[in-house]
């Protein structure tokens, strides 16, 4: 590690800066692209259900760096669109993370009682409302630890930018091992900077999933599921609701 | 018929007393090879209260779902306060309705469910305003205004900043009664509202539903096994079975000197 010069350790770093801001870009696409295509696949119109359906059956079966080849060589010929390396990527990423994505909003809308629903129709929401002020809301902190994971899959499947020549950490890291003819100092700083990277998101996305817990009315401490919430009830706890009762109780 | 009459503003009780508010015309209902309901006319007035009794299973549920348009019917048609429910009339010719206009015939209906099924996302104010608001177009005021009566007459004003998953179950079934009656519906379809409770709290519930009953003009359509509430509120008792009407009269008549076989057997087993 000694020979690393000042000058080698800013290329890493702004590799670093740049494989954040691929993440960040990526992520944002490919969480715009999942909410649209899982909504859509839950529609109550068979073709609507069938192209978002088809969408992420396409992109979840191809492989995110033969689609950014594609995006970036095939699309100049065949449409005379010539991306930047970066945008390029950002597109590919997104759009098959996304695709990922899907399946996460998809499941999550599913999960949510069918009852809430009927709720809804019984006090005449329009199906966008209960889409959006009804069953998003509650689907929305189960979203939050499978796509932490996701995030990270794509932060660390933003290496593949660096065969493009994208000056990502993986980028920076191959020409500092030129520069330097060592690999194991490089690569083992490399590894550390991708899971500080990693643990930094996991804590923000701790954060969100509290904050989203809060907003359905549970309780922030929660720390997992299955565990009885503290409810402030004079008398009667929930356990009410389990119990049937026939016959004249009153 | 005009669907145009009843645009999001609010309707109140415009029926005159004695027409037909609901009325099921040769209803059939069937989940796969299982009829549900087999050919089932019947009509409620406005402003009466309507207690389904009979075995589980017996499509009582179904009933309610169907005028909830959470199921469709397979043959026959519903109205509801003159317009027809699950189909619509374009040319003159009567086809399967679209979701806007069932939406829009649905406004008159509200409903309380077994589970409660109140929004956990949304504290209890937010609870009964959001379709006031969202649906009718209140004013935000204007729905809080009523949504804090609502709160009143159910007995929980003092709950109105929590979540559901902070109540009990009395607690929520009561808001789920405000969060209905806050559309200002013409009929309130209860389905089996204290079944899911812990005995102890039914007795809350079922003396907000009996005030409302005595002093309002709703119109009620009640699914229940309590036959005392049942007694207390009807004005029409219906008994089924299997799918139709064996019996129907006054709770003295039904409840007292049931002529049916199988009206004698259901009630020696509930009461």
């Amino acid at each position: 590690m000694t020979d690393l010069t000042w000058g080698l350790w800013e290329l890493l770093l702004n590799g670093v800066w740049l494989t954040v801001q691929l993440t960040v870009l990526s992520a944002l696409l490919g969480a715009a692209v999942a909410f649209v295509v899982g909504a859509a696949r839950t529609h109550r119109l068979r073709s609507v259900r069938f192209l978002s359906g088809a969408y992420m059956e396409i992109f979840r079966g191809t492989s995110a760096l033969v689609l950014m080849f594609w995006i970036f060589f095939v699309l100049p010929v065949a449409f005379g669109w010539q991306l930047l390396p970066m945008w390029a990527a950002v597109l590919a990423l997104g759009l098959s993370y996304g695709a990922y994505g899907s399946e996460i909003v998809r499941g999550s809308l599913a999960a949510v009682a069918p009852a809430q629903q009927e709720a809804g129709i019984a006090l005449s929401f329009s199906p966008w409302q209960r889409l959006t002020k009804i069953v998003l809301p509650q689907a929305w902190p189960e979203m939050i630890p499978p796509a932490n994971n996701l995030l990270i899959e794509l932060l660390k499947g933003t290496a593949l930018v660096s065969i493009m020549g994208v000056a990502d950490i993986t980028f920076g890291a191959s020409l500092v091992r030129n520069a330097t003819g060592q690999s194991a100092p490089v690569y083992t700083i490399v590894l550390v900077m991708y899971f500080v990277l990693a643990f930094v998101m996991t804590r923000g996305m701790r954060v969100l999933e509290r904050h989203a817990k809060a907003g359905v009315g549970q309780a922030p401490p929660a720390k997992s599921f299955g565990v009885r919430r503290q409810v402030t009830v004079p008398r009667q706890a929930d356990a009410s609701r389990d119990v049937p009762t026939t016959g004249g109780a009153s | 018929m005009s669907t145009e009459s009843s645009t999001s503003k609010e309707t109140k009780n415009p029926a005159v007393d004695g027409s037909e508010l609901i009325e099921f015309k040769d209803v059939t209902k069937r989940f796969g090879s299982n009829v549900v309901l087999d050919n089932l006319c019947f009509d409620v007035s406005s402003g009466k209260h309507v207690t389904l009794i009979g075995p589980s299973g017996s499509g009582k549920t179904t009933i309610l779902r169907l005028l909830m348009t959470l199921v469709k019917p397979e043959e026959g048609t519903i109205k509801v306060a003159g317009e027809y429910l699950t189909h619509e009339t374009k040319n003159g010719k009567l086809v399967p309705a679209s979701e806007r206009h069932s939406r829009e015939v649905r406004k008159n209906i509200g409903m309380v469910f077994q589970q409660f099924n109140l929004f956990p996302n949304m504290k209890v104010l937010r609870n009964i305003t959001e379709a006031p608001v969202h649906v009718l177009g209140l004013s935000k005021d204007e729905a809080e205004q009523r949504a804090r009566e609502l709160l009143e007459l159910v007995g929980l004003t003092e709950h109105i900043d929590k979540y559901p998953s902070q109540l009990s179950g009395g607690q929520q079934q009561r808001v789920a009664i405000a969060r209905a009656l806050a559309m200002r519906p013409q009929v309130l379809l209860l389905d089996e509202v204290t079944s899911a409770l812990d005995p102890e709290l039914v007795a809350g519930v079922l003396d907000v539903l009996r005030d409302i009953a005595h002093t309002t003009d709703i119109t009620m359509l009640c699914v229940t096994h309590e036959m005392n509430f049942a007694r207390d509120i009807s004005d029409d008792v219906l008994m089924f079975d299997e799918g139709r009407v064996i019996e129907s009269g006054s709770p003295e008549k039904i409840f007292s000197e049931p002529e049916h076989e199988r009206t004698r057997e259901f009630l020696s087993a509930v009461l």
